[in-house]
């Protein structure tokens, strides 16, 4: 290191002194484009600022103030969190690492020219571009279900208005009413999410509404940490929640959002709360910049999570096609890292080291039961490739349970500090 | 005898502190020399039929008993947390925490430097397992110190790390463990002198300490990776 923690703060100081002269400094230095202020472009920004020390001059692109972590917002749902404990600002990354945060949306991505555009007008031009917009839904993968009926039928599936719009309802809930959730298929953001969902929903319900009843409507035959949520689910809300697989017609689903109904292979069930978890895609900013393949995800190289179609792009964390990973945020903050490192190797003399990454998915099934799966990673010619990993075990007893569950929350104030700074 | 064989490797494996080699010498535990080095302990500790917990908790059936299980005792919250993780005093995990307290339990509460003698730790050893109910004589079947691991030297632990390296590395730490040092739900690793770091990951390395995700994450850690991570972390500033 040449330079120590203390002159780091130096060069931020310049970095943020940068912003008001950029035609004098900004000249000179690479330029990074950041699109995204989520788990893989928040992280990337952030690392790539800190790490450069001021020697990259680094632009994060994204819509909204705060952002909301969809990771606990099941928790948020279930009354173990409140909504502001998961919304996080921008404005450490810019007042401490100097990074140029600009409140847009990118509309458009010229990668002949190296510029993005913004919706409000302009465009920001980049040496470097790197692209973590998360996921956006499949039209028309659950028939009956467009972003036109998202007040009725939340997805719940980016955090926020619709984690809260849904808390709600089932709230509104009458006495012994109907919850029906329509699972997504494979591949999705948060493999365990929807049944962490789930076993938050009926922790409400268990104690607001005991005789409600859950029905999951799931197009796959097998789920995340099945057998520890099926054994959580037994002992803790036995009775209450019923799952229909594809066997019987799961993947054959419409609904109905005027008149709350749920057609399974041609069987109405009635809901009081619907939740609509539609197909996903990459964020549709990554198929406007032609990153995206057939199947609607971005394809990366895995040692840089460069984008197979464009070596000055990066795609990060949900929206990338890379391997065994699963769509967590715990894998996107781990890509962010590898990606920061290629960056600055590339744009800056730094060293590079070898990618590693690794992944870590908590979940809560009932007060103080947390269980988790985790496994780490290495990059291959063709795919970031599973090295080794491990499970939590049915029969824990409850003291490693509860552990478990702080660690969770452990996790969440390492990897948001990770993030934001 | 492969308990004997065990404990030697052990001794190689985080004793390595110590002055002189270690090199495989086969241990045989001598009970009544355990017995008179327990004074050590006895400040401390009993073990017998009227044994009960003071400072330390009763030794009685330590052998196979989980860390920080008796009830009525009020460990540390490392011991509770190395307890509920699944730690379980056999022939490997106990001559590691009596090796070196705090290679196994960071925060342990018992102010014990660790019997540096391997000749002692096998008969002290030798000794508590006469009070164990099962004192299976050769349990062989613990899943610990995979033999492929390289033994850890004089000259791993005296590495000198490459912390710019280190600090790429640490980007995968800082994901659960926050690089300010406060620690909620999961241990600070900020600050610590870079020996104590070093023990504490090859002993999640060679699986004596249970957790599996930090099983995992040391098992792929090279020796130069744990010494240039503990060398980062040493110096890392709240
Ligand atoms: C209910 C639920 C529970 C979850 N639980 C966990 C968990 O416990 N652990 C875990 O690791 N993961 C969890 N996840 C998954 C995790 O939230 C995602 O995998 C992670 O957020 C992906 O990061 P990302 O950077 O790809 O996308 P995001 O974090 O979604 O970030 C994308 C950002 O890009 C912005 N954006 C999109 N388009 C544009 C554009 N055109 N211009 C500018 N900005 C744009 C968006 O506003 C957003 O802020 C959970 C997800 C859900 C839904
Ligand atoms: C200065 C007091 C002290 C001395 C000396 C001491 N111990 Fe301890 N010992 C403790 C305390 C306190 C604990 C509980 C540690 C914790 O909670 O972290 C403990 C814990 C233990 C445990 C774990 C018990 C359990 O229930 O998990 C064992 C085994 C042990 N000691 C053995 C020994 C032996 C053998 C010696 C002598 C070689 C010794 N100790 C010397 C105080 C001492
Ligand atoms: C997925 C989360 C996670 C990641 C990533 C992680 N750790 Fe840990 N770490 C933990 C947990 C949980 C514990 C407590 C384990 C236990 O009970 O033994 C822990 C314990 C430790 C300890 C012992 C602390 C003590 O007080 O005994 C050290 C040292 C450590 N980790 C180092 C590291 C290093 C170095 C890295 C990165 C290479 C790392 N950890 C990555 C979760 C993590």
């Amino acid at each position: 290191m040449t330079l120590n923690r203390r002159s780091f703060i130096g060069a931020t100081a310049a970095g943020t002194l940068a912003l008001t002269a950029p035609a004098v400094i900004g000249q000179a230095r690479p330029k990074v484009v950041v699109i995204g202020g989520g788990a893989g472009g928040a992280t990337a920004a952030r690392y790539i600022a800190k790490d450069s020390e001021g020697a990259i001059y680094v632009t994060l692109i994204e819509p909204t103030r705060s952002y909301y972590t969809c990771f606990f917002s099941n928790l948020y749902i279930g009354g173990f969190r409140e909504l502001s404990s998961i919304a996080h600002s921008y404005g450490t990354l810019a007042s401490a690492y100097g990074i140029n945060v600009i409140h847009d949306l990118a509309t458009g991505v010229d990668r002949d020219a190296r510029t993005v555009s913004l919706g409000h007008g302009g465009t920001v031009a980049y040496d470097r571009l790197v692209v973590s917009p998360g996921v956006d839904f499949v039209d028309g993968s659950v028939p009956g279900w467009d972003a036109s009926v998202q007040h009725l039928m939340p997805h719940a599936y980016k955090a926020g208005s619709q984690s809260e719009l849904l808390k709600a309802q089932i709230e509104a809930m009458p006495e012994g009413g109907t919850f029906i959730m329509v699972a997504p298929p494979n591949p999705y953001r948060c493999p365990p999410g929807p049944y962490e969902r789930v076993s938050m929903v009926a922790h409400k319900l268990k104690a607001e509404n005991p005789t409600a009843k859950i029905l999951i409507v799931d197009p796959k035959e097998k789920f995340s940490k099945q057998a520890l949520f099926e054994e959580g689910w037994q002992a803790h809300y036995s009775g209450m929640i019923d799952r229909i697989g594809p066997d019987f017609g799961a993947d054959n689903v419409e609904v109905r959002a005027d008149t709350m109904e749920v057609v399974i292979d041609g069987e109405v069930e009635k809901a009081d709360a619907c939740n609509v978890i539609p197909a996903m895609r990459a964020g549709h900013i990554a198929q406007v910049a032609g990153l995206t393949n057939e199947a609607g995800w971005a394809p990366v190289v895995p040692a840089t999570m460069q984008s197979q179609m464009d070596e000055n792009v990066h795609v990060l964390g949900d929206a990338s096609q890379q391997g065994d990973m699963p769509k967590s945020g715990f894998a996107a903050n781990s890509q962010a890292k590898v990606c920061a490192m290629a960056v600055r190797g590339a744009l800056t003399d730094s060293r590079v080291f070898p990618a590693r990454f690794s992944n870590t998915c908590w979940s809560l099934i009932e007060t103080d039961d947390g269980v988790k799966v985790g496994a780490t990673y290495e990059a291959t010619e063709e795919k970031i490739a599973k090295v080794d990993g491990f499970i939590s075990q049915t029969g824990e007893d409850a003291a490693l349970r509860r552990q478990t569950y702080e660690e969770s929350v452990g996790w969440y104030a390492g990897i948001t500090a990770d993030m934001f700074g | 005898m492969g308990s004997r064989m065990r404990i030697s490797a052990l001794a190689a494996g985080l004793l390595v502190l110590l002055p002189g080699p270690l090199a495989a010498q086969t241990l045989q535990g001598d009970t009544e020399r355990g017995e008179a080095l327990f004074s050590q302990c006895k400040g401390c500790h009993q073990v017998g039929p009227e044994a009960e917990s003071r400072i330390g908790p009763h030794l009685n059936g330590i052998f196979g008993r989980q860390a920080g299980a008796i009830s009525e005792f009020r460990y540390s919250k490392s011991m509770q947390r190395a307890g509920a993780d699944g730690l379980t005093w056999d022939h490997d995990t106990l001559g590691a925490y009596l090796a070196n307290p705090r290679s196994l339990v960071s925060g342990t509460r018992m102010s014990f430097r660790g019997l540096k003698d391997p000749q002692d730790l096998a008969d002290v050893m030798a000794f508590l397992r006469s009070y164990s109910d099962n004192p299976r004589d050769i349990p062989e079947s613990a899943p610990t110190l995979r033999a492929d691991d390289p033994d850890l030297t004089p000259e791993v632990l005296a590495m000198q790390g490459d912390a710019e390296f280190g600090e790429y590395l640490s980007a995968e730490c800082t994901t659960c463990h926050q690089a300010d040092g406060s620690a909620e739900g999961i241990p600070s690793i900020t600050n610590w002198p870079s020996e104590d770091f070093v023990m504490a990951m090859h002993a999640y390395k060679q699986s004596l300490r249970p957790h599996p995700v930090m099983q995992m994450i040391a098992g792929r850690l090279s020796d130069e990776e744990i010494a240039a991570l503990a060398a980062y972390f040493e110096d890392l500033a709240p």
